[in-house]
């Protein structure tokens, strides 16, 4: 404690010591400036791109390949990171990508956290043949790398933003299910939830009012380092040619665009978005990783 | 352990089954593999020819039966476009991406090892942060991109800002020799040129992982009895490090080494497309993107059986190494 004062220093909600103990860590810190950065500018993309990448009409094929710096033909735009093939302006492109990658990574990990934590959770409470069906799915389902699922799955499915969000969803609500059972396991034997049954409450009730709650801190920081992974995931399927649409072009598809004139030296188009893309999943993983540390009680002081 | 054994096959026959139908039934849903193969303004009898050759012509249900019935003969159908017979296209791919992983296996392990064991006997030196910083990026970058960042700096950049710097090949396999009939490029100067830049790629994740387990074990073996005693008989240093601290941290290095295995065969799906590295997972997308059924639903039956057993073997070795884990009875 910092503090020399003679009164004893407010007792701290927990929430407030998850942040104190958070911001410690340098590292951290630094990764969650690097998420922020991320998320404002998916969020405020439209607004802050010098330019609309989607809009086909204000492109100008004389400015393809444009190095960073470089001023457009007509003098009013600066492409501070370069254009690519089509002319678009790279930071623009990067803001919108950024804008679809985080979309799908986030809605991809809630969707999948959901399923999974209803599956863990009844699986932990039925136990018995509910709990050996189940988790015999999700054995299987974890038997295999996500990435081949993923690929296979698409190969069935076809290319768009849904299917990306239907196969990543696929791919990862079995790690879920299997915290959200073995965290689920350790409450279930506690009191609280005895006396809750002895209560007669439906069971549908101790196990999301009263267990889920107290489940919620491991998944939490299990989903932030899910989030990294389906970023990246989705970024390789996408570079891989199987993930989102020519149209919603996401990180990774931009960096697959400009693969085809890396040898020819023109290394921006590829590399611009792939440090937006290492931007946001070291912001995410550094944040996380220290998260896992603070949320962790045996590590309580 | 019979009985554990027999399930888990028979487990492995049912995700083959629903795994095939499925791919069987959902891969022509997105394109037409016959409009793929021939040009867009032959006749609609050439088609029908073309599809009927390749039996399309047929219901899906008794294309699939037909498949199943050939399969279990050992016939897993021929690709639609080399014409070869899917399993023998694949088995032909195998080694390029065995001898590719067994590679970055052996970087990774050259690499990771040592820093991992540095990082644990010094945790709070610069150099350690340093290398656990770094991990977290070798985690955390894309593996892709790491690929083609290697390409732009060691065969794109390098080569034209320095003259004389060695342009690294960036594509293909390169010379290779014949080693009990099979083609591998491991032992030629030039096919180790081209293993390098892909194998690095690969090894990357690898050797981050390495790196946290060897530190993580370093940190936990260092401070046991055994380490103080062997200090206290005056041994050097580099022989407690060396034999007794390294000893135990092979253990968990081997474990996760063997199941990264089935990992690394999957990524290198990536850096063989980055890299244009003739291997089966190169094979197995430009399989998807043609809609070469046989060819995916093959690679498919391999890969299910190749993980399977590799599972299970990982499952019988502990039960081996440790009594204490039992294999019949599943912990609650």
């Amino acid at each position: 404690m910092s503090e020399t004062s003679l009164v004893a220093p407010k007792p701290q909600t927990p929430f407030q010591r998850v942040v104190s103990d958070f911001c410690e860590d340098k590292l951290a810190v630094f990764g969650l400036v690097l998420v922020a950065l991320a998320l404002f500018v998916a969020i405020f993309a439209p607004w802050i791109s010098p330019q609309n990448p989607f809009d086909i009409g204000s492109l100008d094929l004389l400015d393809a390949k444009a190095p960073p710096g470089s001023v457009s033909g007509d003098g009013k735009l600066t492409y501070w990171l370069g254009t690519d093939g089509q002319a678009r302006d790279m930071m623009s492109a990067i803001f919108y990508g950024m804008r679809t990658s985080l979309f799908v990574g986030f809605v991809s990990v809630v969707a999948a956290l959901g399923i999974g934590v209803v599956v863990g959770l009844v699986a932990a409470y039925a136990g018995g043949r509910t709990d050996a069906l189940l988790m015999r799915i999700v054995d299987i389902m974890l038997s295999f790398p996500a990435i081949l699922v993923a690929l296979i799955l698409l190969s069935v499915l076809g290319k768009g933003i849904d299917k990306v969000l239907i196969a990543l969803i696929l791919v990862q609500w079995a790690y879920f299910a299997r915290a959200a059972r073995s965290a689920a396991l350790v409450e279930r034997n506690k009191e609280y939830v005895e006396a809750a049954a002895c209560l007669a409450l439906p069971p549908s009730r101790i196990v999301f009012r009263h267990m889920l709650p107290n489940c919620l801190p491991s998944l939490i920081v299990i989903a932030t380092i899910t989030l990294a992974r389906a970023i990246a995931l989705e970024a390789t399927l996408s570079f891989l040619g199987v993930g989102v649409p020519v149209t919603e072009p996401s990180l990774g598809m931009l960096i697959s665009n400009g693969f085809e004139f890396l040898m020819s030296g023109s290394y921006w188009i590829s590399f611009f978005p792939g440090i937006a893309l290492a931007i946001a999943i070291v912001g995410i993983n550094l944040a996380g990783d220290h998260l896992r540390d603070v949320l962790n009680p045996r590590n309580l002081r | 352990m019979l009985v554990y054994i027999i399930r888990r096959l028979m487990q492995a026959a049912l995700v083959m089954v629903v795994m095939s139908a499925l791919v069987f039934a959902g891969i022509f849903m997105i394109g037409d593999p016959v409009a793929m193969m021939i040009s867009p303004d032959a006749s609609d009898i050439e088609r029908d020819a073309v599809r009927a050759s390749l039996g399309l012509d047929k219901p899906l249900w008794l294309q699939y039966l037909a498949f199943v019935n050939a399969a279990v003969h050992g016939d897993f159908g021929k690709s639609f476009l080399a014409g070869q017979p899917a399993m023998q296209l694949i088995f032909e791919r195998m080694p390029a991406t065995l001898e590719l992983v067994f590679f970055s296996t052996v970087i990774a392990l050259a690499l990771g090892l040592p820093m991992g064991v540095y990082a644990g006997l010094r945790p709070k030196s610069v150099g350690a942060k340093t290398i656990m910083t770094g991990s977290i990026l070798g985690f955390s970058l894309p593996n892709f991109w790491v690929g083609l960042m290697l390409i732009m700096v060691f065969a794109v950049l390098l080569p034209d800002l320095i003259p004389g710097f060695p342009r690294l090949p960036a594509s293909g396999r390169g010379a290779t020799v014949n080693v009990l009939g099979v083609r591998l490029s491991l032992f030629t100067a030039d096919g180790l040129l081209h293993l390098l830049l892909p194998a690095l790629t690969l090894a990357l994740y690898k050797g981050a992982l390495i790196v946290r387990l060897a530190r993580a074990t370093a940190r936990e073996v260092l401070p046991m009895d055994y380490v103080k005693f062997a200090r206290a008989k005056g041994l050097s240093e580099n022989r407690i490090v060396g034999v007794h601290v390294l000893k135990n941290i092979m253990i968990p290095i081997a474990t996760v080494n063997g199941l990264e295995f089935g990992q690394s065969v999957a990524f290198a799906v990536i850096t063989e497309t980055v890299f244009a590295w003739p291997g089966m997972g190169k094979l197995l997308l430009d399989s998807i993107l043609l809609l070469d059924r046989p060819v995916v639903v093959a690679y498919l039956m391999i890969i299910v059986v190749f993980f399977v057993v590799l599972n299970l073997l990982v499952d019988l070795l502990y039960s081996v190494l440790d009594p204490r884990v039992r294999l019949e009875s599943r912990a609650t």
